[in-house]
């Protein structure tokens, strides 16, 4: 395979965004938030952003989640951390992600509504709360 | 500690974009001597003692976190580079920006993995913020420059999954020969 260019990017984009309009009409945004401070990078969570981005497309929801970077969430013990929000569901933060996990993440929190409860790690340690 | 080259690339990139820049510039050049890696950014900068400070891993401004003590993300770079026998240097001007620049030997055992280069570039576009992020790549199959306003306006922002994937196979493809 040889270099894209931008304008075959373009392209592809295109012939995608048929898809994102006909599933716009379930407006759900589900948001999936990985831990990238210094503390998440040690642990491996550029593979799993990597990974989650990968399943999440392979489950066929690349068009309904939103996948974002932030830095530590607090919990540097337990890394890597992600926080999925579902609407209907709580929102939790898992820890202990490592790449493995992002097939289990996706197949049970995002696709069977289920959480997975050895991981969950709930809120964010109190130093970094708002007040 | 970190485990590939990519990892303190994103980590010190993460730096240069909370440092409130509006344009960051990340410069990957690949030769047979090794790793040079330059990150440049026109945030709020440090002064002298600031960066001195910047060293050491018990140090942190305390903006990020209120009671946190520590601040590894420089440590950790100069802790490497010092162990692989590269070079490293800092130069800050408050109110101007931030460069950091190093290289990793490759005679080095020393030196880390350069890992998967597309999926640093992912992270490194992906970081939060509206900034502009300019990486220039130059490697043994050519040399190529991504910027992060064309990307994201040719997949539809940098966000939502089917997005993500696109550019990661445009970024997959960067790394092919030309």
């Amino acid at each position: 395979m040889a270099k894209m260019t931008l304008e075959q990017l373009r392209k592809l984009r295109e012939e995608k965004k048929q898809d994102l309009t006909r599933r716009e009409v379930e407006g759900k945004e589900i948001q999936v938030i990985v831990g990238m401070g210094t503390c998440g990078i040690a642990a491996g969570a550029k593979l799993t952003f990597d990974a989650i981005v990968e399943q999440v497309n392979a489950a066929g929801l690349g068009d309904q989640v939103v996948i974002r970077q932030t830095g530590c969430m607090g919990l540097c013990y337990v890394e890597p951390t992600v926080e999925v929000a579902l609407p209907g569901m709580p929102t939790v933060i898992y820890g202990k992600m490592t790449k493995d996990f992002a097939k289990e993440l996706v197949t049970k929190h995002l696709v069977e509504h289920k959480l997975l409860d050895d991981h969950i790690f709930d809120r964010p340690a109190a130093d970094i709360m708002k007040k | 500690m970190h485990y590939g080259l990519g990892d303190y690339v994103l980590d010190i990139a993460q730096n240069a974009v909370e440092a409130g820049s509006s344009e960051v510039v990340v410069e990957l050049d690949e030769s047979e001597a090794g790793f040079r890696v330059a990150i440049r950014d026109n945030g709020r900068g440090m002064t002298e003692e600031q960066r001195a400070c910047a060293l050491d891993p018990f140090y942190s401004d305390g903006t990020k976190h209120a009671s946190r003590k520590v601040g590894l993300g420089l440590p950790f770079l100069v802790q490497a580079v010092e162990l692989a026998g590269g070079r490293w240097s800092i130069e800050s001007e408050k109110g101007v920006g931030t460069e950091v620049e190093f290289d990793f030997p490759s005679a080095s055992v020393d030196s880390p993995p350069a890992g998967d280069l597309a999926s640093l570039e992912l992270g490194l576009l992906c970081l939060p913020g509206d900034y502009e992020m300019i990486v220039r790549r130059s490697g043994p199959r050519g040399s190529y420059e991504l910027k992060r306003s064309e990307l994201a306006e040719a997949v539809g922002g940098l966000e939502l999954a089917s997005s993500l994937a696109l550019l990661k196979d445009y970024l997959a493809s960067m790394e092919e020969d030309d």
